[in-house]
């Protein structure tokens, strides 16, 4: 019989897979109650270096062209694609659901970054415009990333709620933080590495595994994020998220289950421009 | 050489200022339950025009109990044609008193009646007929088919663009089918007053738009009072930071428009006697009482003593004064507390080793007055290029690369405005990318239009006000 080895799950700062700092990790067990494995249970200080690591990754990300981002978000597809297996084996595991189910779900989750690929560079087109104004003047609005979003990733599905978490701010521009679903952190570090060799940018796409409660009060505090989306967190936590992170006047949502482009312009912000008409 | 003018004063005896005024609620003007009077002032001359009412908690209560029976009963009853048409009356009705509203927003705020009649009022009443026409329209708004509103909005406005601010707030609110309470700023009720009976004139339902004036204790009870869905506020960070911790744990949607300290960026190759205009109208429109004012002015060094002696010679221009003054180009101060804050910021100034320019100005003995000012010799770090002064006040600071305007421009926590000088078409598209802020006005500035969305990035605030952006804050979108 044949050891199988078995893989560590640490966490996705900067492109780089460190461990916590904190050197903490929690046990990971299957829905009959076997173990699975020791993901990190990543700290402040983690989230504060994946701030850091995607702030410095944020200002090429959002110039990069949207059909630049478009390819990249579709080659996150290609790749899934090629390790199909190891996210149904991983759903199977952390969800107790049939082979069947499982495949049901991986196939959406690869279809939906093909969706939301799609959305990069139909987003100024649909949701800017220009503006009849009075007066000699030409007017326009165009959405623009916001900069730093985390994304507390909901737990109702192990990947597709993931990818809804991470793919329509990757789309809009920004770069993210995801804090994965606390019961499902193997899809989310599987798909970490799928990002890390899918040409998204080191720091572009940064993925804590941990506790999402000790996380939260973190991210509502920390100045330099600039957005969250909160739909998987709890009532409360998410009421006292709106209320910290008020400080710097966070853009703070939470999203219906279904894919939709509000998903990306949440994070997104119109900026006009005027200008005169004359010869 | 010096121009002497006569005096051009405008006539106030188109305005019928009344000695007291109830509060707007349900179609009629009430007294309040309990609350005392206040006095309003003209700021110009410190004389009492009319002492309006405190709204009290229950006031707040009863006028969003009649807001929330107008939407029930009448308001969503009816289809989005017949809304607009409604607007549409609102905006002709401003058309036809414009002059009255100008006069009577001269006197309570202190701005230039020649900012009212040609800027503030008609573009109050350009918002109604702009967003009228979308009543019909929303499924257009880029929310999917049949968008629905949010049913009571509560809408809190500044005292600097009473009337504009109004239009901004109750005339999309209205398009798109919610009913409103409104509380205008505690200085500047009189024009909300005054909207109070054209919507009597309209025939606009009773309790679609109800208009309570007060103090922030009447502000805050209309924040956290549990019948309103949706909170619009304008105003500071400060207290837009508060409203929204208040509201974090209801399913009240908010929207913010707060302040900023907008960067009117100079480049060596700007048309140089347009950008001093473009800087006199970014920093002294409206006395500076503008969130979106171009308050730090970046100019490229190799320029600046050639710009700053233009800038003195057409500050030397500014006619200050009687607001009611067809001629004058800056108005009085909107109250002694706000006069306190200037003085106190452009103190800060002086202390931390700024240079102060005044042109020589006479100024009224009563009133609250501040002339045209900019300061010299400003680092990044002073107070008077971090804070909002929300005077005519402005803070030069110089710069050598166009990467370096750039970092200096966006080196706030703000993000609302910021203004572009120069005659390179690729320069201003560059710049326009780089800056963080919801408005750039290139080789303009101040511009308003009911077309156009506004509003900030960062701590400038949440949402936009104007255009289909302004209109789909007012409908509920994908979000849980």
């Amino acid at each position: 019989m044949r050891v199988d080895v078995r893989k560590t799950y640490k966490l996705f700062i900067g492109g780089q897979f460190p461990r916590s700092e904190s050197g903490r990790s929690y046990e990971l067990f299957d829905a009959k109650g076997i173990f699975l494995a020791n993901p990190a249970l990543a700290s402040r200080k983690d989230l504060r270096d994946a701030v850091v690591a995607a702030r410095a990754a944020s200002e090429k990300w959002a110039s990069a062209s949207a059909f630049n981002r478009s390819q990249i978000l579709y080659r996150v597809a290609e790749v899934m694609e090629g390790r199909r297996d190891q996210f149904v084996t991983e759903v199977m595991a952390q969800e107790g659901v049939t082979k069947a189910q499982a495949t049901k779900q991986v196939d959406a989750a690869i279809d939906l970054w093909v969706w939301y690929a799609g959305w990069c560079d139909k987003i100024s087109t649909i949701f800017g415009s220009t503006n009849p104004v009075s007066g000699s003047f030409y007017n326009f609005t165009t959405p623009e990333p916001v900069g730093v979003v985390a994304a507390f990733i909901d737990g109702s599905t192990s990947l597709i709620d993931f990818v809804h978490g991470v793919a329509p701010i990757l789309a809009g521009g920004n770069v993210v933080i995801a804090i994965a679903n606390e019961e499902y952190p193997l899809s989310a570090i599987t798909l970490a590495e799928v990002i890390a060799t899918s040409d998204v940018p080191g720091g572009v796409v940064n993925v804590l595994t941990g506790r999402t409660e000790e996380l939260a009060p973190w991210v509502a505090s920390h100045m330099d994020i600039d957005g969250v989306d909160g739909s998987g967190l709890e009532p409360s936590a998410y009421e006292a998220l709106k209320r910290d992170g008020a400080d710097n006047l966070k853009r703070i949502y939470r999203f219906k289950a279904e894919g939709s482009p509000q998903r990306i312009i949440g994070f997104m912000e119109n900026k006009t421009v005027w200008h005169p008409i004359g010869i | 050489m010096k121009f002497e003018y006569a005096p051009a004063p405008e006539s106030t005896a188109i305005v019928n200022i009344q000695s007291e005024y109830n509060l707007f609620i349900d179609g009629k003007f009430v007294p309040s339950k309990g609350g005392k009077r206040f006095e309003t002032i003209n700021p110009a001359n410190e004389k009492v025009l009319s002492r309006v009412t405190q709204a009290t908690a229950s006031d707040v209560d009863k006028a969003v109990k009649a807001a929330s029976e107008a939407y029930r009963k009448t308001w969503s009853k009816l289809t989005g044609a017949q809304r607009g048409k409604y607007l549409f009356r609102i905006a002709r009705i401003l058309q036809e008193r414009a002059r009255e509203f100008a006069v009577l927003e001269s006197m309570d705020n202190g701005k230039p009646i020649r900012e009212t009649r040609d800027t503030d009022i008609p573009l109050a009443a350009a918002h109604f007929f702009y967003h009228a026409g979308w009543a019909d329209k929303l499924d257009y708004a880029g929310l999917g088919k049949n968008p629905k509103p949010h049913g009571v909005v509560g809408q809190i406005i500044p005292w600097n663009f009473p009337m504009l601010m109004l239009a901004w707030k109750v005339a999309p609110a209205l398009a798109t089918g919610n009913t409103v309470v409104l509380k205008p700023a505690e200085t500047t009720p009189l024009t909300a007053l005054l909207f109070a009976e054209v919507c009597q004139q309209a025939d606009l339902p009773k309790g679609v738009v109800n208009i309570l004036t007060g103090d922030g204790a009447t502000g805050a009870a209309i924040v956290n009072h549990p019948g309103i869905n949706k909170i619009a506020f304008t105003g500071s960070t400060e207290v837009g930071k508060i409203i929204a911790k208040s509201v974090a744990s209801s399913k009240k949607a908010l929207t913010l428009e707060l302040g900023g300290k907008g960067a009117n960026i100079i480049f060596e190759d700007a048309p140089i006697d347009e950008t001093v205009e473009g800087i006199i109208n970014g920093i002294y429109f409206n006395q500076g009482h503008v969130c979106c004012a171009g308050s730090r002015l970046l100019v490229q060094e190799n320029i600046k003593e050639e710009l700053l002696e233009k800038l003195k010679r057409r500050m030397s221009m500014i006619r200050v004064g009687d607001p009611l003054d067809k001629n004058t180009d800056l108005g009085a101060i909107n109250s002694q507390a706000q006069l306190m804050k200037i003085r106190e910021l452009s103190e800060s100034g002086d202390a931390e080793g700024a240079e102060r320019w005044s042109p020589q100005c006479e100024l009224p003995e009563k009133g609250f007055w501040f002339p045209p000012t900019f300061f010299t010799g400003v680092s990044q770090a002073h107070r008077i290029a971090r804070e909002e002064i929300f005077g005519p006040v402005l803070s030069v600071i110089s710069f050598r690369t166009p990467s370096e305007a750039i970092e200096k421009a966006n080196n706030t926590p703000f993000g609302l405005s910021a203004g572009i000088w120069t005659d390179k078409g690729s320069r201003i598209l560059w710049s326009a990318q780089q800056l963080k802020a919801g408005v750039i006005w290139a080789n303009t500035f101040n511009k308003f239009d009911p077309a156009s969305p506004f509003g900030g990035y960062k701590e400038s605030g949440w949402g936009r006000e104007g255009g289909r952006h302004g209109l789909s804050a007012y409908l509920k979108g994908d979000f849980s």
